[in-house]
């Protein structure tokens, strides 16, 4: 990945690189939540890759859309309606500039990744895959991207297959070659994993995969957010995010696939604005994107998914990732540095994800003792217990974080993981 | 709730901890059941020996954070001896404890189990307290698994 280019409207000339990237405190005055005390002490936001948190362009986006334009979107001729139409489908042009799609009709909106995978389970699934075929997967998916091809396993009789990792995470490439065969149907594999933070190697996963005629699925809820994400340079056939770890609204996402295979998928729900003309005898189902979104739209959140896009544009992607590796990096260093402090997840190519585990205390015990010096982690399984499995360990303490936080949320951290040693010893 | 961390991890909480009563695994049980919290993971097999309506015996295993241990552990020393109707009132009047502020409470039935007082204050860990409690309930009734949700 090169950072070299800025195409920010922020910056301009030579790009900086690392921490210098970005200016964290200019930024986190853009988003009002960060400015609190909790439990008596300044927040540090580090559950990043739970959710995150939303600048007041989001914010007054989706407020004056119910100021100032709700309408449905499609259906009235008059002049609210056009409006909501015309934000909701400029929402999506910004969707298919930020993943590079090839054509806006390939953009779907659903509520999240969940039910983008859902939907390409669902859909593309039923329709081409029969009993004794393979379906590919890798050993930390995150559970939304097990159990919907599980449950197709269970009703036609495909089989999953898991590429395993490394102890630092990283995919067993040449098993996952060995895999590859005249079964496999799909390769359904996650970008960046919500609990160790790699970043998987897409581009040389869907070659191999192409070679023998293999679409592949990416899960990339924590890429999308965290680093320039262009589905074309990815090589992938299906891509899904969520709105709301991308500083947008919760309960919007997209789905981007290639038109050819939407085109020939059967719709996945079905009613209002699916369809093009409905008799009781037969139903003709509307084009693209809208065979896909059946009923009134989360019309608020994709206009806010799209002033969440914007807000980013401005920033830069490669900024952001240069700076979050960087901090990441800086994290990775300081509690490194702590005895008793394991770290789970080394891969090289991470992004930023500390997730770490302590033979002294619990998970559930350090995130209330973090809680209670205002710091904020994940801790459990982050719905990848097959990955809790690999370590060996039931859970782990998740920092992940954004372009807004900053070495000072780090050294709390650091501060705060020392109280809890002198509490378990 | 802002509320000193030393009323949450007492010392001879953290004591119970590292060396829980009772965690082991009993011969001749006649009641069993496990118990889960999905939402973290933590695990909790307890046993029962019960003769003529009174725990002769009682011991559990599994994992989970500080506080689950901990409770499981004071649970086994203060059902061990009980009737089964002492073990559920000690049930209703911990849980009280723990979900009604302000409560008027047993103290002499609560006994150690007052060590846990101060969850009340971290709502998000009070499951995590009475995971082991809905198991005790769950092994009386005859059902083999307890969850916290």
């Amino acid at each position: 990945m090169t950072f070299a280019s800025d195409s920010s409207a922020a910056g301009s000339g030579e790009m900086m690189s690392g921490l210098a990237a970005i200016d964290p405190y200019r930024f986190r005055k853009d988003f009002p939540i960060l400015d609190q005390e909790v439990n008596g002490k300044p927040l540090v936001y580090l559950d990043n890759a739970a959710t995150t948190q939303k600048p007041r362009a989001v914010i007054d986006a989706i407020s004056n859309y119910y100021l100032l334009n709700n309408a449905n979107v499609h259906r009235g001729v008059h002049t609210l309606s056009q409006r909501a139409t015309d934000d909701y489908e400029a929402a999506r042009e910004s969707v298919k500039r930020f993943i590079n799609a090839p054509d806006v009709d390939e953009v779907i909106y659903v509520r999240g990744t969940t039910e983008g995978l859902n939907l390409v389970a669902s859909s593309y699934g039923r329709k081409y895959f029969k009993a004794g075929d393979e379906v590919v997967i890798t050993g930390m998916e995150h559970h939304s991207n097990i159990v919907p091809w599980q449950i197709l396993g269970k009703e036609i009789g495909i089989r999953l297959r898991v590429v395993p990792f490394s102890d630092s995470g990283e995919l067993l490439l040449d098993e996952y070659e060995n895999m590859l065969n005249d079964r496999t149907r799909m390769v359904s594999v996650v970008h960046q994993s919500n609990a160790l933070g790699t970043v998987n190697p897409i581009p040389a996963m869907a070659e191999l995969a192409h070679r023998k005629g293999i679409p592949v699925m990416v899960d990339a809820a924590q890429s999308v957010p965290h680093m320039p994400v262009d589905v074309q340079a990815l090589g992938a056939d299906f891509l899904t995010f969520s709105g709301h770890k991308l500083y947008g609204p919760t309960g919007i996402g997209a789905l981007w696939g290639r038109s050819d295979l939407l085109n020939d998928m059967p719709p996945y729900q079905s009613g209002g604005e699916m369809i093009r003309s409905v008799t009781f005898e037969e139903t003709i189902y509307n084009t693209l994107p809208h065979k896909f979104e059946a009923g009134t739209p989360d019309i608020a959140g994709a206009i806010g998914l799209g002033a969440a896009i914007e807000y980013l544009e401005a920033i830069g992607m490669d900024r952001i990732a240069s700076y979050e590796r960087a901090l990441l990096r800086y994290g990775t260093d300081m509690l490194s540095e702590i005895e008793g402090v394991r770290l789970i997840g080394t891969a090289e190519d991470k992004g930023g994800v500390l997730s770490f585990y302590m033979e002294a205390a619990h998970p559930h015990d350090i995130g209330t003792i973090l809680d209670a010096e205002g710091i904020a982690v994940r801790t459990g399984h982050h719905c990848a217990q097959p990955v809790m499995a690999r370590y060996g360990i039931p859970a782990t303490v998740r920092a992940s974080l954004a372009f807004y936080n900053t070495t000072e949320d780090i050294d709390a951290l650091v501060k705060a993981i020392d109280r809890v040693i002198e509490v378990f010893g | 709730m802002v509320s000193d961390l030393s009323d949450l991890y007492q010392e001879i909480l953290l004591e119970h901890n590292r060396r829980p009563r009772n965690f082991r695994t009993l011969e001749d049980a006649t009641h069993h059941a496990d118990g889960f919290n999905p939402l973290c993971g933590d695990e909790i097999s307890l046993q029962l020996k019960v003769g003529f309506d009174k725990v002769d015996d009682v011991a559990f295993q599994g994992h989970g954070c500080a506080i689950s241990r901990a409770s499981a552990s004071l649970l086994t020393q203060a059902v061990k001896g009980a009737t089964s109707d002492e073990a559920m009132a000690k049930f209703e009047e911990f849980h009280r404890m723990l979900t009604e502020p302000d409560a008027e409470l047993d103290v002499d039935l609560l006994g150690d189990l007052e060590m846990l007082a101060g969850v009340i204050a971290y709502p998000t860990r009070i499951k995590c307290a009475i995971l082991a409690w809905h198991t005790l309930k769950a092994a009386m009734d005859g059902e083999a698994v307890a969850t916290t949700e």
